[in-house]
């Protein structure tokens, strides 16, 4: 059995099937984790200035880049090991620099309250085990977590849940669109209008504490009676609830209060951007955004998008991400300006503007250690296929080494 | 799926049994249930009713490759999610713990299993839509959003 690096799940029940060293078939894993075994298409090659060397002076080059600039950022993170963003985290201190993870630009907002335990939570074996009423709130897992459904939440059976989705639980959907996940909720999809989910917290607030809400009142009345007598609840928050409601997330706290059989899980997408916020944490109190210096500063200026844009940062060393392809133009022009530095397995299109790329080994397949799940819990994560090229913990410490 | 009625307007419509059915009517319900195929019916393999033909069989083309209890999947749609092979009730029964608590099914007698990011059916005899006591069960198809299972 293997584990999945597909999506924060960390599916462990994965069967790989290997012929000469390559994978051949792989059995229980979804679209999403099929591909993400199936490899790339183009692996990276080591380079300075776009032309071919050899990784060590690949990781020389990085190294003299890292200690000459005066505000480095080391960005990405969420794509590997729990073992390499410890030594990341490391590598940033010894540098003074800031560092910042996807997070910064997904659920980091969340994560840090689950962190400091502003709301309960729970994990996703209490789900299949307790769990009768399901809320997908602006998360769409049956596309971004495809194995969520039928692995935790809504379909198997659990240990007090042992009669079938149709008697056991109910799933209720809240969103802007019909997703895949709200078919599988049919009649309990609640469409909300873009930015629309702050006044439907309040008007379910006021159903909650018995007063009429201000609008769709026969909806929100019903919806409010459901959650009341739920035995166990879970409300899945997702990154359209967290950009809504982003200048002011608090208010999920007395919305989590309202309702004391509720639980809020924070759905995660790249694999290990739990295990980033954590190891963050527990360093510095913070789960993203933070200066090393004489003591560990958090502030917004040191996230990857208002550094971009403030043209603060002088070099970025960027870890299996890829920002050029998920933040706006207008955000990553800055990046053509300064070098970059990028360690990844597959050639992105941040590896093809990087000054200096350095290959590295597929975390889950060509390398191994620990990652952590969506809702907290560590999984060991196993090499699959035998091969040469340097994981990220091992190109951590040569940097180290470098400096 | 081409219904009951599209297919009789391009048979004959004379009725003259030799397909051994009694009316048109009958037939196209038994070329759409896979019991007779389209060459049976003798006038319409004549010139004039040539078009009509070919019609006929583009329309039935996408049950081709169905099983004998009538079920497609079309991989090209299927993401792999698994919710067929957790929700399947024969799954459940098979494999309580695989696939009835939604792990990985840990025999071979489930129906569903996720091969290469896609599901594939097996086992079709143990389906509930099989044999002398079969039942329209939708078990498969409720719990898959992207329609990558259907019953013919």
């Amino acid at each position: 059995m293997t584990t999945c690096t597909g999506c924060s799940l960390l599916c462990e029940d994965i069967e790989v099937i290997l012929e000469n060293g390559r994978i051949k078939e792989t059995r229980h894993a979804c679209r999403r984790g099929a591909a993400r075994f199936r490899g790339c298409r183009n692996r990276l090659i080591p380079s300075v200035d776009k032309n071919q060397t050899d990784i060590d002076t690949a990781i020389k080059k990085a190294a003299d880049i890292l200690k000459n600039a005066k505000s480095p950022m080391l960005f990405g993170w969420s794509n590997s090991t729990c073992e390499a963003q410890v030594k990341g985290i490391e590598l940033t201190k010894k540098l003074n620099a800031a560092i910042d993870d996807t997070s910064s630009f997904c659920q980091g907002l969340l994560i840090e309250r689950a962190l400091q335990k502003k709301f309960r939570t729970c994990s996703l074996e209490d789900v299949r085990n307790k769990a009768d009423v399901l809320v997908y709130w602006g998360s769409d897992p049956q596309d971004s977590q495809p194995r969520h459904l039928s692995r935790f939440s809504v379909f198997p059976r659990g240990e007090s849940r042992q009669r079938g989705y149709e008697e056991d639980r109910l799933a209720i959907a809240i969103d802007v669109r019909e997703s895949n996940t709200a078919k599988i909720c049919k009649g309990h999809f609640y469409r909300i209008p873009l930015r629309g989910d702050r006044e439907f917290i309040l008007a379910l607030m006021d159903a909650l504490s018995g007063k009429v809400p201000k609008y769709d009142a026969k909806r929100i009345l019903e919806l409010a009676g459901v959650l009341k007598k739920a035995e166990f609840g879970v409300i899945f928050a997702g990154i359209g609830l967290t950009y809504s409601i982003k200048d002011d997330i608090d208010i999920l706290i007395p919305l989590a209060d309202m309702l004391p059989n509720f639980h809020i899980m924070p759905m995660v997408g790249h694999y290990n951007m739990r295990g980033f916020n954590e190891a963050l944490f527990k360093e510095t109190g913070f789960v993203n955004r933070v200066k090393f210096g004489d003591k560990p500063v958090h502030d917004n200026k040191y996230a990857i998008v208002e550094a971009l844009k403030a043209k603060s940062i002088d070099a970025l060393l960027v870890v299996g991400s890829d920002p050029i392809s998920s933040l706006p133009r207008s955000v990553t022009s800055h990046l053509a300006s300064i070098p970059v530095i990028c360690i990844d397995p597959c050639v992105t299109l941040t590896s093809t503007i990087a000054e200096v790329t350095i290959p590295a080994a597929a975390s889950g397949i060509e390398s191994g250690g620990s990652a952590v799940r969506m809702d907290g819990k560590v999984i060991e994560i196993s090499k699959v296929i035998e091969n040469t090229y340097l994981s990220d913990v091992e190109i951590m410490t040569r940097l180290m080494e470098g400096l | 799926m081409p219904t009951v009625m599209e297919l009789y307007q391009l048979l004959p419509k004379t009725n003259c049994k030799k397909c051994g059915e009694s009316t048109c009517m009958a037939f196209s319900v038994a070329i759409l249930g896979r019991k007779k195929k389209v060459s049976e019916c003798t006038p319409i393999l004549e010139e004039s009713f040539k078009k009509q033909k070919e019609k006929l069989e583009s329309l039935l083309l996408p049950s081709a490759g169905a099983e004998e209890t009538g079920m497609i999947v079309h991989p090209e749609l299927c993401t792999g999610c698994g919710n067929c092979v957790v929700a399947c009730p024969v799954d459940v029964a098979n494999d309580p713990h695989g696939a009835g608590i939604g792990c990985a099914p840990t025999n071979d007698k489930v129906i569903f299993k996720v091969v290469d990011g896609k599901v594939k059916a097996m086992n079709i005899k143990e389906c509930r839509r099989f044999g002398k006591n079969r039942v329209l069960c939708y078990a498969c198809i409720d719990p898959c959003p992207v329609g990558a299972i259907e019953f013919v």
